[in-house]
């Protein structure tokens, strides 16, 4: 095998110096000493949360108060990793929202099985599981960590809602009650 | 037996096939045939048929011939008789196979059909898949995902009509989701013989109600929960309790009486959540009891036994068998079976007494039989003794004999395989002078007073056979496991067996089969696992003299039974 000698470039007087060098580095560790900071203090400071965050899943309410998972069980069925377990009951018959039938007795959510995946969110079919801005949980046991009915309800709170479509059911209802169109 | 007349066959070609069917065939059962699916909703095939949903629309055509010299008429483009095909669909069901029909069941015209079909069952149903136990299970969800256009073009108001009505004990009606097909009044109609429901006023406003001062309350409404094929009406017993989709399927018997009706269990995580019918034409078509049907509630019920216990206090489960042995070994034994136990125990149990040089006796429990599918014994297995050899004839309700031999000193010790002995005739007096051993699954005056009580399994958590008063012999399969602390029957008495001194036995179904089949001279050629789903008849002649208690119900007459079974 042919070997081919390169010949090493002599270094110039300036950079024998190694001056440039040395003021190049100093001139970008005082850029930095005046940039503004790009860390946060956490957990002080908390982040900004981008539009459309993936965080613990949440049970939300409809604006007029009404609880909008109907216990269908397709978040449930979905789950890769089966952190869900629902209770499926009936809504009693004195309830305002009697007419919507069904409502979950109990939810729970296993969040060390949740793998913040969003299917359920986006298999439910009444828009009431959402994984909203909360990114952090802990616990001490391995039951705080399932999230409750209860307590997906306090992290969910209250979304808008576009269609309202139990309210219209139940105004048809009302209406062809009172004679109205059937 | 006498043969069955050879059916008249009937050629029909199916989207091309040739096949011969029995004259009278319809063409949905024609085509079911050759694994072609002709959808449908208001066609059963046990019941009459409705033709009113439309839904099973198919094209057909007859070969040409010539009107005036009847010969056929050629098509010269392909040499075969020509097809005058009908220029609109017709529904299958309601259209007989005739000698040379030609059906199309994926034609474009019937794809249209459906579609439309489709189109208008949807406009005034309300889309509350979410909240509706049908889903999952819903034709109009399965029909709607193939012939559905997946958005509505209806934008005016949909129908209003009433919700969660309570048709009776049992049965919850929806409205709104009835398609009005009358499969379920037909049902009443035709096989519950108990006419109560039908649809009021017309169009749009059509429907199902129930006679004005009825309810829908006979013992078998639950069935037109099965056939139901939407939402419509649901069964109150599983509303909102689970899902069907997460639910295990495992076919089972129903333990109610002789007859044996097929069952399925539907089951999630070791808990059972209802019990519905599966077809077997030979013994309950599709239909089952509602209170057939309740019975799943006995595995998780409250008096379910679950420690071992010898002389009250708890125990493991040699030691209870050794103390059993104990008292076994002291001799004056009797042992009392169950025609609720499987063929196998009481084969184990038959195996027991030999050991112990006694015969066993069982305890019968006779009620009103409904001609249908509740039979007047109400032991599911009372053949199954009877072809084992436990018993040679029929038990009586009361234990008299055990009950003399008691207050003559005679006997000391009873083996009880889940009888209550108390409710069979004997006295407290007479059931504290014995020591009694007890295998069972609930708590009752017998086990209290039991010297050993040794938890055994449900029906439902086991496997094993059952014979039927056709003499039929059927399997069932484990569907949940039992409670901690319960030990399986066959374990338990072959654990008895072998303490006493015989060699040892299997103590699970498939294992004891082969000793079973060579001891048993009606089973000699059978194994477990080749009885097939719809069981095996065995021979009854050397029984057929015997007085049974069943009366005439759906599949069974008891005279025309003894001839040629």
């Amino acid at each position: 095998m042919a070997v081919i000698t390169v010949e090493r470039k002599p270094l110039s007087f300036l950079e024998r110096t190694y001056l440039p060098n040395i003021a190049a580095g100093l001139a970008t560790t005082f850029k930095r000493m005046v940039q503004p900071s790009e860390t946060l203090e956490y957990p002080e400071v908390r982040p900004e949360i981008p539009v459309g965050y993936r965080g613990v899943p949440t049970l939300v309410y409809d604006p007029h108060g009404r609880e909008k998972c109907v216990s269908c069980q397709l978040c449930e069925f979905v789950c890769p990793p089966k952190a869900i377990r629902i209770t499926p009951g009936e809504i009693p018959a004195d309830s305002p929202n009697a007419h919507v039938e069904k409502a979950p007795k109990e939810f729970k959510i296993d969040m060390l099985r949740c793998i913040y995946c969003g299917l359920c969110q986006e298999v439910c079919p009444e828009e009431a599981i959402w994984l909203q801005n909360q990114y952090s949980m802990t616990g001490l046991t391995r039951e705080e960590m399932v999230n409750d009915k209860k307590r997906l309800y306090e992290l969910g709170g209250t979304l808008p809602d576009t269609h309202f479509k139990w309210d219209k059911k139940k105004a048809a209802e009302e209406a062809a009650a009172h004679g109205g169109h059937h | 037996m006498i043969a069955a007349p050879k059916p008249d066959l009937v050629t029909v070609n199916i989207d091309g096939v040739d096949i011969a069917v029995p004259k009278g065939t319809n063409v949905i059962e024609a085509a079911k045939q050759l694994q072609k699916d002709v959808p449908h909703y208001c066609y059963h095939p046990k019941l009459t048929v409705a033709g009113n949903c439309r839904m099973c629309m198919v094209e057909m055509g007859m070969p040409a011939v010539d009107p005036a010299t009847k010969a056929p008429v050629i098509d010269p483009a392909t040499g075969k008789q020509r097809i005058n095909w009908i220029p609109r669909p017709q529904i299958g069901c309601g259209t007989t196979v005739a000698p040379g029909m030609h059906i199309k069941t994926s034609s474009p015209m019937v794809k249209d059909a459906r579609e439309g079909v489709m189109e208008f069952l949807l406009i005034n149903h309300p889309l509350d898949c979410p909240i509706c136990d049908q889903a999952g299970e819903c034709k109009l969800q399965e029909q709607a995902t193939g012939y559905g256009r997946g958005y509505s073009r209806f934008i005016e108001e949909k129908n209003v009509k009433p919700k969660r009505t309570q048709l009776g004990p049992r049965v919850t009606l929806d409205d709104e989701r009835c398609i009005l097909c009358s499969r379920c009044v037909r049902f009443s109609k035709e096989i519950a013989k108990d006419d109560v429901l039908g649809f009021v006023d017309r169009g749009s406003y059509s429907t199902l109600t129930c006679h004005p001062g009825k309810k829908l309350e006979n013992n078998y409404s639950l069935n037109t929960v099965d056939i139901c094929p939407v939402g419509a009406l649901t069964s109150t017993d599983f509303r909102f309790k689970m899902r069907v989709w997460f639910l295990k399927q495992t076919n089972t018997l129903d333990i109610e009486s002789s007859v044996g009706v097929n069952a399925v269990i539907w089951s999630r995580e070791g808990v059972i959540y209802r019990l519905t019918p599966r077809r077997n034409d030979e013994v309950n078509d599709t239909w089952m009891s509602d209170s057939g049907r309740m019975l799943y509630k006995q595995v998780a019920a409250a008096d379910r036994l679950a420690a071992i216990t010898v002389n009250g206090a708890p125990s493991g489960l040699d030691i209870a068998i050794n103390a059993a042995a104990e008292l076994l070994k002291a001799g004056s034994v009797a042992v009392v079976g169950s025609g609720r136990a499987s063929v196998e125990e009481q084969f184990l149990l038959k195996k027991l007494a030999e050991q112990l040089g006694v015969s066993a006796a069982l305890v019968a429990r006779t009620g009103q039989g409904d001609t249908l599918l509740i039979s007047a014994d109400r032991n599911p297995n009372v053949r199954g003794a009877l072809v084992t050899g436990l018993i040679s004839a029929l038990p009586a309700a009361q234990l008299t004999q055990l009950a003399a031999d008691i207050d003559a000193g005679k006997v000391k010790t009873v083996v009880s395989h889940g009888e209550d002995l108390l409710a069979a005739g004997l006295t407290a007096a007479q059931l504290a002078k014995v020591s009694v051993i007890y295998l069972g699954t609930h708590a009752n005056a017998t086990s209290a007073a039991a010297k050993v009580v040794l938890p055994t399994l449900h029906t439902f958590e086991k496997a094993g056979t059952f014979v039927n008063q056709q003499f039929r012999i059927q399997t069932f399969a484990a569907a949940v496991p039992g409670p901690q602390g319960a030990t399986n029957d066959l374990a338990v008495l072959s654990k008895l067996v072998v303490a006493l001194g015989a060699p040892a036995t299997a103590s699970d179904v498939q294992a004891l089969w082969p000793a079973l089949a060579a001891a048993v001279p009606a089973l000699a050629t059978m194994l477990y696992k080749n009885i097939p789903e719809t069981g095996l008849l065995l021979d009854a002649t050397p029984w057929a003299s015997l007085p049974f208690v069943e009366g005439e119900t759906l599949k069974f007459k008891p005279v025309a039974s003894a001839l040629t079974t």
